[in-house]
């Protein structure tokens, strides 16, 4: 039994997936408050999947390097955020549907490029994430995207916070809010970015949204939110990929079921805002 | 005529001067203010009446910089009100705000010090000492620590106004302070506001019930897209001007 359970970590593949689940659901717990207080989650989602093309169009010009496929899909990430912005300010239509059309299109688009592209990953990956296939060099840029993001985050949490409570009021007190959420947008992409190889662009959402998500249910501090968040995101992630091997299912699936799980084990269970906490109990 | 030291104008001999000339602001081209002028001064309390539409949202966010202006200058203190200034607060409608947000009472009075303790620096000494204090005028010391979500109305009214008095705002521009209060609210609003300016500060507030403007206000701008009246109580408040301003079935 016991040695049931550790033989995972004999491995070193196994011992660098679990590293990078760690580094990873750390900095996408962190950044997921972000995402829960500015009730941005579809747009997050949304760019989530132009990633896909942005990395299709880069192999097809530079051939699959470390650094091409994070530039290819941040650019791709970038040209829909800000092309969707450009239609909904030059014609009648809204961006949340600019959004819905650039996105899909791309998608489809990346999805048919990549099919035909000369490349060992199998589509699924791209998809769905392969984080046992992780190389040193992709855990030292997963390394530096967290330092940098958890860097910017932290740095500029006090104006970032009262621009998410209320752009209007902040910027009376001379925060610079447009420049504020701009550059929000773009570390999470980034933080997105970070996440592919583990949970692909299908699921990276999953990652960037559900820990604090979670551990806004169970508390009302902050920044019991942004560091539980991390927490939660970290271990969940690093315990899902030991789970994975134990029962030969896929890591990036079950990093995003277990985080599922936590929540609704919150969602259900919170002392004060559960459906069946004691508190809800108790009022009814 | 900078006065680099001085804190509130009750501690300052003379008044200072909130003076609009001209204002138009547009959205698309279409204007939502023309022709808007007056003046007004410090230890005043404005009333700001007009039917909905009339731009009385969007003069308060014109004077606090949160809008683009097309033409026509605001001045306080004889200077150019450009973006924004620690010494004009903005107090938005309280349906505007996310109740939910995960902060504390005294976290968001704490915000009206960004202007002093920036992007980075840990709160000073003397931010907590003015958040505590603000937080002491606005009788919400045991209030401090609560979650906003828990707050009443009118609590939640004194929250933006302890965050202005955190700010050491001379102007505070608040947008239907009294909708949606009890009866016990608002009348200890009205003698807040009443306070404040007795103070030196400068209220103007849009506002809707006609019962109580002679009540809580010294000044009235009647406001249809353009200035239609401004001037005391005694002068502007009248029925005639008030139907030119709503038109034939209020009056």
């Amino acid at each position: 039994m016991i040695e049931w359970l550790t033989e995972p970590l004999q491995h070193p593949f196994n011992q660098r997936a679990i590293l990078a689940a760690l580094l990873i659901g750390f900095t996408n717990g962190y950044a997921s408050a972000f995402v829960v207080l500015k009730k941005s989650a579809l747009k997050v989602g949304s760019l989530s999947h132009a990633l896909l093309p942005g990395i299709a169009v880069a192999i097809l010009v530079a051939g699959l390097h470390d650094w091409s496929a994070f530039l290819g899909s941040l650019f791709a990430a970038l040209l829909i955020g800000l092309g969707s912005l450009a239609v909904s300010r030059g014609s009648r239509i809204d961006q949340d549907s600019a959004l819905a059309i650039l996105y899909t299109a791309a998608f489809s688009g990346g999805i048919i490029l990549l099919r035909r592209l000369e490349v060992t990953q199998e589509m699924d990956e791209w998809l769905f994430g392969n984080i046992m296939g992780l190389r040193d060099g992709d855990l030292w840029t997963n390394f530096w995207i967290s330092f940098g993001a958890l860097g910017v985050l932290t740095a500029l949490h006090r104006p970032l916070l009262m621009t998410l409570f209320d752009a209007e009021v902040a910027a009376t007190l001379g925060v610079p809010v447009r420049f504020l959420n701009y550059l929000l947008l773009a570390v999470l992409i980034i933080v997105l970015i970070s996440s592919l190889q583990a949970v692909g662009c299908m699921l990276a959402l999953g990652l960037l949204v559900t820990p604090a998500a979670t551990v806004y249910l169970l508390t009302d501090s902050t920044n019991a939110m942004f560091w539980g968040g991390s927490l939660l995101g970290g271990v969940a992630s690093a315990f899902a990929v030991l789970a994975g091997w134990w029962l030969n299912i896929e890591q990036g699936p079950a990093i995003v079921l277990v985080l599922g799980a936590c929540f609704l084990l919150a969602f259900l269970f919170s002392p004060k805002y559960g459906l069946l906490g004691p508190s809800r109990a108790r009022r009814r | 005529m900078p006065h680099p030291t001085h804190d509130s104008c009750a501690h300052c001999g003379h008044h200072h001067e909130l003076r609009v000339e001209d204002l138009r602001v547009s959205y698309r081209h279409v204007d939502a203010l023309h022709d808007v002028s007056f003046a007004t001064s410090c230890g005043a309390c404005v009333a700001l009446i007009g039917p909905n539409g009339a731009g009385k949202s969007t003069l308060l966010k014109a004077i606090a910089g949160l809008l683009p202006v097309s033409g026509g200058r605001i001045f306080w203190r004889g200077t150019k009100v450009a973006k924004w200034s620690r010494e004009i607060a903005y107090l938005p409608q309280r349906e505007n705000v996310d109740w939910q947000f995960p902060i504390t009472v005294e976290g968001v009075v704490r915000m009206g010090r960004f202007p002093q303790a920036g992007w980075w620096r840990p709160f000073s000494k003397m931010d907590e000492n003015a958040t505590a204090k603000a937080i002491e005028l606005m009788e919400l010391r045991d209030l401090a620590t609560r979650q906003i979500s828990e707050l009443s109305g009118g609590q939640q009214q004194r929250v933006f106004l302890a965050r202005a008095l955190a700010q050491e705002a001379h102007v505070l521009l608040l947008d239907e302070p009294f909708t949606g209060l009890d009866r016990n609210s608002k009348s200890a609003l009205a003698s807040t506001l009443r306070h404040l300016t007795e103070e030196g500060r400068l209220v103007i507030a849009s506002h809707h019930d006609m019962d109580t403007v002679r009540d809580i206000y010294d000044e009235v701008l009647l406001l249809r897209r353009k200035t239609i009246a401004f001037g005391t109580v005694e002068q502007v408040f009248h029925p005639e001007k008030l139907e030119e301003t709503f038109g034939k079935e209020v009056a």
